[in-house]
Formats: C-alpha cells, sequence, structure tokens
C-alpha cells in the first residue's frame, strides 16, 4: 500500500516520452496506472522514474479507418467498450474490454497499459490476437509495428524495446457477415481471465470461410489455436464440425501450462476445449 | 396517535454519518504530532531468530525510533489468552508481543519503526537485516498432532494445546446396536474474516499523568482496557480504550493483539502519538482466522431414520498462538452444540486444540456453531441418501417437538424454547419444495444438474450467564450493564457496555426505550465504544448483544419508568398504586386528562422542586443484567444451485432463510443481519478459503486470490421468521447476528452434493472450486 | 524530490507538494482531510477508495497523487451537502443498504458511476455495475435494493 520513493516526469509527446526514459535508467511508462500501481504498492516494482504519458494527446481516441479501427495508448476499457466505432466493426474487442476487471477499472485502465503489460490472464491480448491487431511503437530508433501474435514473448515479456513506447492498436475490422464472441471464466476474487476463449467465423455459402480462434490464460502467452482453425476451415460449422474444432485446441498447448491454486495446469488444459466450444457456438449463433 | 415503535422497521439512527462520510474509524483520527508504525513481519513460518540489526534504520529519513523483541522483553507482558476452558489440560505458552527468539507464522512481529510518516517507516522496514534460521513446518492441524511432527511451542508435546471430552448417553451402544451408520471426514477450511475496516490502534501516553488512552477497532473496548493493562502494566483506572466507529468485526475484532500492545509501547517509549494501521495483506497474514477442523464424524440410526448416536473426532487448528478465546471456540461454542435441533440421545466428542503454523485461529462469525451445524447437517443429508429417503423426511422424524420452556439435550445444555418443524414448514412452503423437486426431476432429465439442500440449526448465543461463563473458563463474566439518562428536557442518553460495530444497536436500544417510556426514538441518544463514559460491559459477539445489552437497557428504562410512576403519583396528589401508564403518559385511573407526560416527569424529576420525601432527584437509572440462560435461535434454510458438469461451476440460483430469533425489535435489522449471515456463510462453501502452502506462506495472502462473495455473484435472498419468545428474556429476544452463517454453508454444500449425487460424487472439499467440484464428478465418471 | 500539484476536491481547491509514489486516497485522506474515502484492501479490489475524477468514477488507491494534478474529484463529503441527501445516500439509509458504513462511501461512488453510464438499470445489471466494490456486512441485497430505489427516484437522467 505504500510504494517505494521514485521520480515523476511528465511527457508533453511520444517524442519527449522517449527522450525521458532514454534519460532515465530504470524508469516506467505510467499510462491508466493499473498494471503498474497494483504492483507497486506492493513493492513488487519499484522503478527509480515513472514517465507518465497520461496527458500526450496523440494517443487519444479511437478512429475508424480503411477496414480497420485504430485505438490510441491511452483509450481506456470503457471507451473501447462503448465506443460506436468499435462495436460496429470489432465488437469482439468491445465485448472483451467490457469484460475487463470491474467498472472502476475499466474507466481508468489503458489498452496501452494492458498489453504492454503482458498477462497472460487479461482479456484484451487474447481477443487482439484473434482479430490480427498490430501495435505501433515509436522509440529511439522512430516507429515500427509489430503483430499481436508477436508482441508478447513471454510472461508479462513483451517485443517491445528499450525506451520504446505503445502508441496504437490497429485492428482490422472482422469480416462482414461474421460472428465473433469471448467466452470468459473469471477468476472469482481478481476477476482477472482463468481462462479466455476468443472465436471469429465467417462463412460462405455455408461451409466456414474463415476461422480465428484465441486462447489466454492456459499458456504464459495468448496464442491462436492453428488446428482448431483448421479444423475448422471448409467445415460446415455443424455441431459436430465445432466438437471437433474444440477438441483440437488441445493438441495446440505446449508444455508450459499455467498454474496456480485456482487451477491447476491440467484443469485449464481440460476447459480450453470446453471454452473454445462455447466460444464458436456464440461466435456462429452471431453471424449475419 | 402515535406509531408502534419497538418491532417496526424504522431506519437506522446511525446511518446519517454514515452515508455522508462524516463518521470517525480509528484510522480516521489524526492526533496533534501523530507518528506512525510499521511492523516488520516474518516470512517465515517458523524460523529461530538468529540476530536481528536496525542499525540500517538509523538516520533515515523521518525515523525516530526502531524496537525489536529485546526492547519489549520483560516490559511488555504476554499477550494473554482468556478463554481457560476446564477439565482440558489446557498449555498456554508465551505469547510475547514482538518475537525475540523465535518466528512461529508467516507474520509473527519482528521490528516496529515508528516515523514521521508511514511512507517513511515503510521505507526503514526494508533495512532491517534479520538472521533467520527456518525450521520444520506443519500446517495441518491433524498431522500437527501426530507424533513426530515440527514442534511448534517446546513444552506443547505434539501441539496439543487441549483435549476436550464431551459425553451424553452411550455411544459406543448406539453405535455397536446401530441399523445404519454414515460418517465422513470434514474439512472446515481456514477463513479470513475480512471485516472491510482494516485493524488500526492509536496509542496516546501521556507520561506526566500516566494515563494512556488507545483508540482501537475493537468490538470490546472494556476487555481491551482490562488486557491493555495487563500487558502494559498501566493500571486499569488509567486506561481508556475507545472503540470509535468501527468497520465490523465477525470475532476478528474481539482479540487483544500484539500490535495494539506494540503501539502503545512506541508511544509510551517516544511519549507521543502513535498510530498503526495494518494494509489488507497485513490482515490476511496476522488477524485472527476461523474455522481450521478437520472433523471425523460419523452418526448411527435405525433403520427408519430414527438418530441413536453421535460421535467426533476433531482436530482444530489454533494457529502458533493461543488468542484471545480461542480455546472456547472448538469446545464450549462447537462440541455443545453437537445435538442441534435433534432428539440424540447418545452424543460423544473428543476436540484436539492443536498448534499450527498459520495465525490464530478465534472467533469468527458463527464460532463453533458453523463447525457444529455443518457436521450434523452433512451426516443427516448422508443418512437419508444411504435410506433413500427426502432429507426433509430424516430431519421431521429427528426434531426436537415443539417447547416453551426448557429442553435438556444429551449434550448436557438446555435449550430454552423452540419449535423446529413450524421453520422449516415455512421455509419449504416459501420454496414451493415439492415444486422444486419436481422441477429438479425435469433438469436432471435434459441432464442439467440441479441441487436442492436444507440446513436446519440450533445456535446458542446471549451469552451468557457469568456464573456458566466461570464454570467453563471464561476469564471474565458475560452480563450487561446500561445507563438510561433522562436530561431536564426530556432527551435521553443510554451508555451501555457492549459495543455495537454495524449491528444497528444505536436505532435498536433507542426502540426499546421508546417501547417503554413513550419518547420518541429520535430522542433518545446511545453511547458506546469509550470505557470512560461507558458502564463496565463484556462486548459485542456471539449475538449477545441485543440479548444481553439490550436487556439492560430495558430494565433500567423499567426502573425509570417505576420512578416516574411514583414521581406522577406525587405530583398528581394520588396513591402510586392509582396511576396507570399508556404512551408517555402516567395518569390516574380514570382520569386520563389528569395527566404528566415522561417529559414533565423529566423536568421535575431533574429541577426537583417537589420531590416526595426520600425520593432521589435526577431521572437516570443503570441496571447489570445477567442472563439466567443462554438463548437459543433456530431456523431452516434451503438453497438451490445449479452445477456445470462440464467445468465444475456451481451457481447458487434461490435461496431462502426462515429464522426464530424471538422476538424482533426491528425487522428491517433482522433481515439485514440474516442476508449478510448468509451471504457469509455462502462464501466458505463456494469460493472462500485461507490456503497455506507446506512451508507455511499464504498463498490467498490478498484480495486478488482470497475470493469474497461479490454482488454479482449471488441470487436474492427470501427471509422470512416465526417468532418463539425466549421465557427467560425480559423482552423475548434471542439474537440473531450469527444465525445466517451458521445455517447457509451446511445449505449450499448439501444443495451441491444434492445436485451431484446422481453423477456419483458424495463428497468434495470445501470450498467447492470449479476445479474441485469437476475432478470429483471425472473421478466418479471414470470409476476412480 | 517532490512534486507540486493542485486540484479541485468537492470545489475546494487544494494545493501542495507531494512524493511522486503518493497514492491519490492518501492526498485526500490525509493532506485534503477528507477521511469519508476508505482503504479497504491493498489490490484495488474492495472499491472503499472509489471517488469522482473529473465526473468519472474510479478507485483512488490505483491513482497517484501527480496524475490527479489539475483535476477535480467529488468524494463522499461532496455528493451532497450532507443535509439535503444525494438520492442515493437517501436510498441506502431507506433501504438499510448498509451496516458497518466502511464501504458505504465507495459504494455509493460507485453505484452514482453505473447510474451515470445506465440510468435505469435491472437488478442484474446493478449487481453486476456494483462487482468491484466488497461488502462483508449486507450480502449486498438491501445495496440492490437502494440502487434501484435511487434510479427511480432520479428519474433514469
Amino acid at each position: 500500500m505504500y510504494a517505494s520513493q521514485t521520480t515523476y516526469h511528465r511527457a508533453g509527446s511520444v517524442s519527449e516520452a522517449v527522450r525521458l526514459l532514454s534519460e532515465n535508467e530504470g524508469a516506467k511508462i505510467l499510462a491508466g496506472g493499473h498494471s503498474l500501481i497494483p504492483l507497486m504498492k506492493l513493492r513488487l516494482s519499484s522503478p527509480e522514474a515513472l514517465v507518465d504519458i497520461g496527458r500526450i494527446e496523440s494517443l487519444k481516441g479511437i478512429t475508424g479507418k480503411d477496414g480497420a479501427v485504430c485505438i490510441g495508448a491511452l483509450a481506456t476499457h470503457a471507451e473501447i467498450a462503448s465506443s460506436d466505432v468499435v462495436s460496429e466493426r470489432v465488437p469482439l474487442l468491445a465485448e472483451a474490454a467490457g469484460k475487463v476487471g470491474d467498472p472502476a477499472v475499466r474507466n481508468r485502465g489503458t489498452i496501452g497499459g494492458n498489453v504492454s503489460h503482458a498477462d497472460p490472464s487479461s482479456d484484451l491480448p487474447t481477443v487482439l490476437t484473434a482479430l490480427d491487431a498490430s501495435y505501433c511503437v515509436t522509440g529511439p530508433g522512430g516507429e515500427r509495428t509489430i503483430a499481436a501474435a508477436d508482441f508478447a514473448t513471454g510472461l508479462l515479456e513483451t517485443a517491445l524495446g528499450e525506451n520504446e513506447v505503445l502508441t496504437c492498436v490497429c485492428v482490422p475490422s472482422e469480416p462482414s457477415g461474421s460472428g465473433s464472441a469471448y467466452v470468459k471464466f473469471s477468476h472469482p476474487a481478481s476477476r482477472y481471465a482463468v481462462l479466455g476463449a476468443a472465436a471469429v467465423l465467417t462463412a460462405d455459402g455455408g461451409r466456414c470461410s474463415s476461422a480465428s480462434v484465441a486462447i489466454g490464460g492456459v499458456e504464459p502467452m495468448a496464442a491462436r489455436s492453428a488446428s482448431a482453425e483448421a479444423a475448422l476451415a471448409g467445415s460446415d460449422l455443424s455441431d459436430g464440425a465445432l466438437d471437433a474444432a474444440a477438441a483440437a485446441v488441445c493438441g495446440d498447448f505446449g508444455d508450459n501450462v499455467l498454474e496456480d491454486i485456482f487451477a491447476s495446469s491440467e484443469y485449464r488444459k481440460a476447459m480450453g476445449p470446453v471454452y473454445v466450444r462455447r466460444a464458436l457456438c456464440e461466435a456462429r449463433a452471431r453471424m449475419g | 396517535m402515535t406509531m408502534r415503535v419497538f418491532g417496526s422497521g424504522i431506519r437506522r439512527r446511525e446511518d446519517p454519518r454514515l452515508i455522508t462520510g462524516r463518521a470517525s474509524y480509528t484510522d480516521d483520527i489524526k492526533l496533534q504530532g501523530m507518528a506512525h508504525a510499521a511492523i516488520l513481519r516474518s516470512p517465515y513460518a517458523h524460523a529461530r531468530i538468529r540476530s536481528v540489526d536496525t542499525s540500517g534504520v538509523e538516520g533515515q529519513p523521518g525515523v525516530l525510533a526502531v524496537f525489536t523483541g529485546e526492547d519489549t522483553d520483560g516490559v511488555l507482558n504476554g499477550i494473554p489468552c482468556a478463554w481457560l476452558i476446564p477439565e482440558s489440560d489446557l498449555k498456554t505458552p508465551d505469547h510475547p508481543a514482538i518475537a525475540k527468539d523465535r518466528v512461529r507464522y508467516v507474520g509473527d512481529a519482528v521490528a516496529v519503526v515508528v516515523a514521521e510518516s508511514r511512507y517513511e517507516a515503510e521505507d526503514a522496514l526494508e533495512r532491517i537485516e534479520v538472521d533467520y534460521e527456518p525450521l520444520e513446518v506443519v500446517v495441518s492441524p491433524r498431522e500437527a498432532a501426530q507424533d513426530g511432527a515440527p514442534q511448534i511451542h517446546d513444552d506443547v508435546p505434539n501441539n496439543v494445546a487441549f483435549t476436550w471430552a464431551l459425553a451424553g448417553g452411550d455411544t459406543d451402544e448406539a453405535f455397536s446396536n446401530a441399523d445404519v451408520t454414515v460418517g465422513d471426514t470434514i474439512m472446515l477450511q481456514r477463513l479470513i474474516a475480512n471485516a472491510m475496516e482494516p485493524r488500526s490502534a492509536i496509542a496516546q501516553w501521556v507520561g506526566p499523568t500516566g494515563d494512556l488512552t488507545l483508540w482501537s477497532t475493537s468490538q470490546n473496548p472494556h476487555i481491551a482496557r482490562f488486557l491493555t493493562s495487563v500487558v502494559t502494566g498501566v493500571p486499569e483506572h488509567k486506561v481508556r480504550v475507545i472503540a470509535p466507529e468501527v468497520g465490523g468485526g465477525f470475532g476478528s475484532k474481539i482479540p487483544y493483539y500484539p500490535d495494539e500492545a506494540v503501539t502503545a509501547f512506541c508511544s509510551m517509549k517516544l511519549g507521543i502519538p502513535v498510530k498503526w494501521t495494518e494494509t489488507r495483506s497485513e490482515d490476511y497474514q496476522i488477524t485472527t482466522q476461523g474455522r481450521d477442523h478437520v472433523e471425523e464424524v460419523e452418526m448411527a440410526a435405525t433403520s427408519d431414520g430414527k438418530i441413536t448416536g453421535l460421535r467426533t473426532t476433531v482436530y482444530a487448528g489454533l494457529g502458533a498462538y493461543l488468542s484471545t478465546a480461542s480455546p472456547g471456540i472448538p469446545t464450549i461454542l462447537h462440541g455443545l452444540m453437537y445435538s442441534g435441533p435433534y432428539d440424540i440421545p447418545n452424543i460423544s466428542g473428543t476436540i484436539y486444540g492443536v498448534f499450527n503454523n498459520g495465525a490464530p485461529v478465534d472467533a469468527y462469525r458463527g464460532a463453533g456453531r458453523p463447525e457444529a451445524t455443518m457436521l450434523i447437517e452433512r451426516l443427516v443429508d448422508l443418512l437419508a441418501a444411504k435410506l433413500d429417503v427426502d432429507p426433509v423426511e430424516v430431519r421431521r422424524k429427528n426434531f426436537i417437538p415443539a417447547f416453551e420452556d426448557g429442553h435438556d439435550v444429551a449434550t448436557g445444555i438446555t435449550y430454552d424454547s423452540g419449535d423446529y418443524n413450524a421453520t422449516l414448514d415455512i421455509c419449504l412452503d416459501a420454496a414451493d419444495y415439492a415444486s422444486l423437486r419436481a422441477r429438479q426431476a425435469d433438469a436432471r432429465k435434459e441432464g442439467r444438474h440441479v441441487g436442492i439442500g436444507v440446513g436446519t440449526y440450533v445456535e446458542i448465543c446471549g451469552l451468557g450467564p457469568s456464573q456458566v461463563a466461570g464454570a467453563v473458563g471464561f476469564q471474565g463474566g458475560l452480563w450487561e450493564s446500561a445507563i438510561v439518562r433522562f436530561h431536564p428536557t426530556g432527551k435521553v442518553n443510554v451508555m451501555v457496555g457492549s459495543s455495537p460495530h454495524g449491528q444497528g444497536e444505536e436505532t435498536t436500544f433507542a426502540q426499546i426505550v421508546a417501547g417503554e417510556v413513550g419518547v420518541d426514538v429520535d430522542d433518545v441518544e446511545v453511547i458506546h465504544g469509550d470505557t470512560d463514559i461507558t458502564p463496565m460491559g463484556w462486548g459485542t459477539y456471539g449475538s449477545r448483544t441485543t440479548a444481553v445489552s439490550g436487556a439492560a437497557v430495558a430494565v433500567a428504562t423499567r426502573k425509570i419508568k417505576e420512578k416516574s410512576k411514583a414521581l406522577a403519583a406525587h405530583l398528581l396528589e394520588a396513591a402510586a398504586e392509582d396511576i396507570e401508564y399508556e404512551g408517555g403518559r402516567f395518569f390516574v385511573r380514570g382520569s386520563p386528562d389528569q395527566h404528566k407526560t415522561i417529559q414533565d416527569i423529566a423536568l421535575m424529576a431533574n429541577v426537583a422542586w417537589d420531590m416526595p420525601e426520600g425520593m432521589e432527584p435526577g431521572l437516570e437509572a443503570s441496571a447489570f443484567y445477567d442472563p439466567p440462560n443462554f438463548t437459543y435461535p433456530f431456523g431452516a434454510h434451503l438453497a438451490v444451485v445449479e452445477v456445470d458438469a462440464q467445468t465444475g461451476h456451481v451457481e447458487l440460483q434461490q435461496y431462502y432463510a426462515v429464522d426464530d430469533c424471538g422476538v424482533q425489535i426491528n425487522p428491517m435489522i433482522v433481515e439485514g443481519q440474516v442476508h449478510g449471515g448468509v451471504v457469509q456463510g455462502a462464501g466458505p462453501a463456494l469460493w472462500e478459503g485461507a490456503v497455506y502452502d507446506d512451508d507455511g506462506q499464504l498463498l490467498t495472502g490478498s484480495m486478488l486470490d482470497y475470493a469474497l462473495p461479490r454482488a454479482d455473484l449471488l441470487p436474492e435472498i427470501e427471509v422470512l421468521s416465526n417468532t418463539t419468545p425466549s421465557p427467560h428474556h425480559p423482552l423475548g429476544v434471542k439474537g440473531i447476528g450469527e444465525a445466517g452463517t451458521i445455517a447457509s454453508t451446511a445449505a449450499v454444500y448439501n444443495a451441491v452434493m444434492d445436485a451431484l449425487r446422481p453423477l456419483g460424487v458424495s463428497g468434495v472439499d470445501m470450498p467447492l472450486t470449479p476445479e474441485k467440484v469437476w475432478r470429483a464428478i471425472n473421478q466418479s465418471q471414470n470409476g476412480g | 524530490m517532490k512534486v507540486p500539484v493542485e486540484m479541485t476536491i468537492n470545489g475546494r481547491s487544494y494545493c501542495g507538494e507531494v512524493e511522486p509514489r503518493q497514492l491519490l486516497v492518501h492526498f485526500i485522506r490525509e493532506e485534503a482531510g477528507l477521511t469519508g474515502t476508505k482503504v479497504g484492501c491493498d489490490t484495488s479490489q474492495c472499491g472503499s477508495c472509489t471517488v469522482r475524477l473529473d465526473g468519472i468514477g474510479v478507485k483512488s488507491c490505483t491513482a497517484l497523487t501527480v496524475q490527479a494534478d489539475g483535476s477535480s474529484i467529488t468524494t463522499i463529503e461532496g455528493l451532497s451537502d450532507g443535509v439535503e441527501l444525494h438520492p442515493l445516500q437517501e436510498a441506502f439509509w431507506n433501504k438499510h443498504g448498509l451496516q458497518c458504513g466502511f464501504c458505504t462511501p465507495g459504494m455509493i461512488l460507485a453505484a452514482a458511476e453505473l447510474l451515470r453510464t445506465n440510468p435505469s438499470p435491472t437488478r442484474d445489471e446493478i449487481r453486476h455495475g456494483l462487482e468491484g466494490n466488497i461488502c462483508r456486512c449486507t450480502g449486498y441485497q438491501n445495496i440492490v435494493l437502494a440502487v434501484e430505489e435511487a434510479a427511480g427516484k432520479m428519474g433514469g437522467s
């Protein structure tokens, strides 16, 4: 409840943030603070300096672009969940954002902070992986883009380079006529996802023309299930097809399955197909 | 016509300050020149302390002092246990406020820093170097009692603090003659009370006068004063304990903790006020927890379902040290309740109180009775399953028939009054039990797993006659006192020694006064929580405040009424026997126009211009009420759940609570107590449980892992009641604070087992988390 | 290294120099002396510290004071003048939506946030809207009824 001493630097622009990060060794970026401050309160994180990017105007806002939605890193979960353009183009993201934490957390936690924290029990990385989102980052060497699937590199680890700032998340619109769903097994205490399953289904002439399935909470990083997607591709999306696809997800789990006192790795693995099945079923029902 | 006040659900008088943020809890208090303490706690569950090096703290910003066990040793006396149960070979090992040589649980205090701010005190804690030699750890109370288990206290062999036995009838005979027996091993996991207000203490020592004032989050400030005196050596009359607004307790604010003593020590050393407030993570480590029973239980019965015997062996974890009341919880408040609402002729139990390397265990809402109710109601359901009869029928067959004035049970206690069939009838009617069972059958045909569980109970509360308190080793009395003071304007102050902290007695006690002498409820102010201005009392716990303290208020007010009658007779120039009372007016029989209001009397008594010969001035009365017996509320609860067999998730869908707490002073408050109690009992059935690993590390160390019930996890609770007045209580009340918690764990647990029975699952340890339920289903389906 | 901050709390302006690590709830309680806002946990779970920050309900234990520099804050003390109660305060009183009262300021502010975004919630929506706030006394039932009553009185606006 009482964080360690630190210094505070407020950035007025992305370039200033990058400069402040470079100048202050051991600095951490502070946006909404909903990943960092809880750790600081318990002294599990004691950054020597904080670079506050929370007032950088260019990082705010949600805009629709050609076939995509661009979401500023400072957009809060509540803003995303209630955004018309998000709901129209990427309803899966709106659904997941509305299930993060609780209302007060959603009011202050940001998409940038959330994905930069790379917590596998978080909701957004799972759906952003399913949606083939890409992350725009700015660092001393300029700007670059990282695919959602490549962003997290391990438990609480990302491809963000030293002194790089995540500025924007670009999410391609869900295909027209598709259906999507995010089904969450919420931890009763923390409200993090013990397991989250995301699915996007598109059909053409009664056959599945594209399928995207991602699972979070089981492995150190949210990941797509290639086996489930392969099983769905070209299928008739019947109950049997969904069953087969759901059953296939187990084959994609590696050796490093998460476990805690609430849910063992064996249980998480077993719940994978169950939650994927439910997400697929819901996504199918929402296809238009 | 005035509204009937006693018995009506009026809004609470304490609420305006609470809903506007104007109430003052301990941590809200800021004294001039106050410093802040932070306590360094052992990261080991069991270790020898080789050395404590505080040199790194010196000269750190804001630091005023650092103290270790070396400093408090010989200055502070040990933290006492105050319930020394007789005939039990109880051992009471030393419990130093700050550990000097050895730590015995994660959280044991090792040093304290006092600084200008809490942030600075926390910074300094990180600079203290402690060299520990880790020792072997034992967590399970049953394992701790076995030969060869790590020894937590050198002078307590096998960690067994006490062995307490109970026997009524001939249980062995009952079991050897039984047609059927059922048995189980029930794990009642450790629970963390989670009063929303963390514990806090402010000590202010005034050296020149020798006065020590302690603001403390206590349920019983008078006991806290007594124990502060014992531990610090400051004479009792120079200690003032103030429990300001207290944010819930549920038993966890009964004990006298090392932290209060250490805070007082710091203030006495430095001569300035010192505040200590626990963080929530600290609370999880150090504040007393509840339950921690391993219960090996069995029941004997005839083939037609008549219970003939009950036998138990219970290992009750006590944690690393004895807390204030801990020995009494698994014995007096548990074993004596083994008959429940049933006529069971033969009952025996052996209870081992066992030290283990965890936070001390003490009273937690229900304290002993949920643990008893759980085992009885579990066995009754197992018996019903074995006999293949409806569990409701087994209950009916064994209920003690309705009685109004005393019924002896085999454990040796005498229930005051009861009508157990009545509450069950009301409950089953409200829930439409037959339809529920039909719905369940339909659901099963669809492959859905609906379960219905019943929990019936009798509890012991209104603690209690002081003579019994003495006989069972409670190192205090259990009476309560009240002063009722009428001011000249007819307004009233009531001072009580009990210390409500959310239960609403500022309202219900005002209703008692209003009901007795006809003043407006808003004209009565109830004062509590300050040992300098309230009369002696033993505190608020065990559902005793309304039952015992309320009785004292009623008796004192009746004395006021008698005096008022005599004064009215004098002023109206009539004989006292001709004075009648109605609705706040005293009048001459047959001439209601000739009257004096209670306000007239209050004025005349206070000015004392015209008093009858020999009558003292003033209108004030005090009463000391020592109850002639405990009270025994009872009830029947019913839960409906549905289990998702694929995931193991349990959804609590419906809940019915029917409680008989005797006469109700404020039904709205009664209902609120039931709501909260039910949820606190459902919590451990489904979500709550403190988990220590084999090294004694608390894995559920914060609200991130310890799952407290939240609004979205719960159904609406339907609350109904019946009224069987207590025959021995001046107002007929019994008590309601714990009832919900006592019944609901069993009701919810039984409902889940009812849902799982067709799947072949007969038992799962609580809490019934999805994984545990899923595993049980899998094992059963796979023939495991 | 302290940092200057200024903010408006309940219509009054406060300024001072604070350590960057200071939590907003500590500024509100210790510097502004507004102790109606409570600290019930240290993991952002319990919601006892909920306040309105620039019009939006947030947990003040999960914000640094420096982040709130220049902001406008409403705490339980500022929700009404204490004489004329806010409809939520009145409803919590009417419906017995509190017992020990410790979670109540945060619960009322969380309920206010719910009604800001959903003026006419169903009981189920109320329960979900309050999922970030823990009460150990009431079992939530009367809190739900209180929020429902207040929503009705506030006319869904």
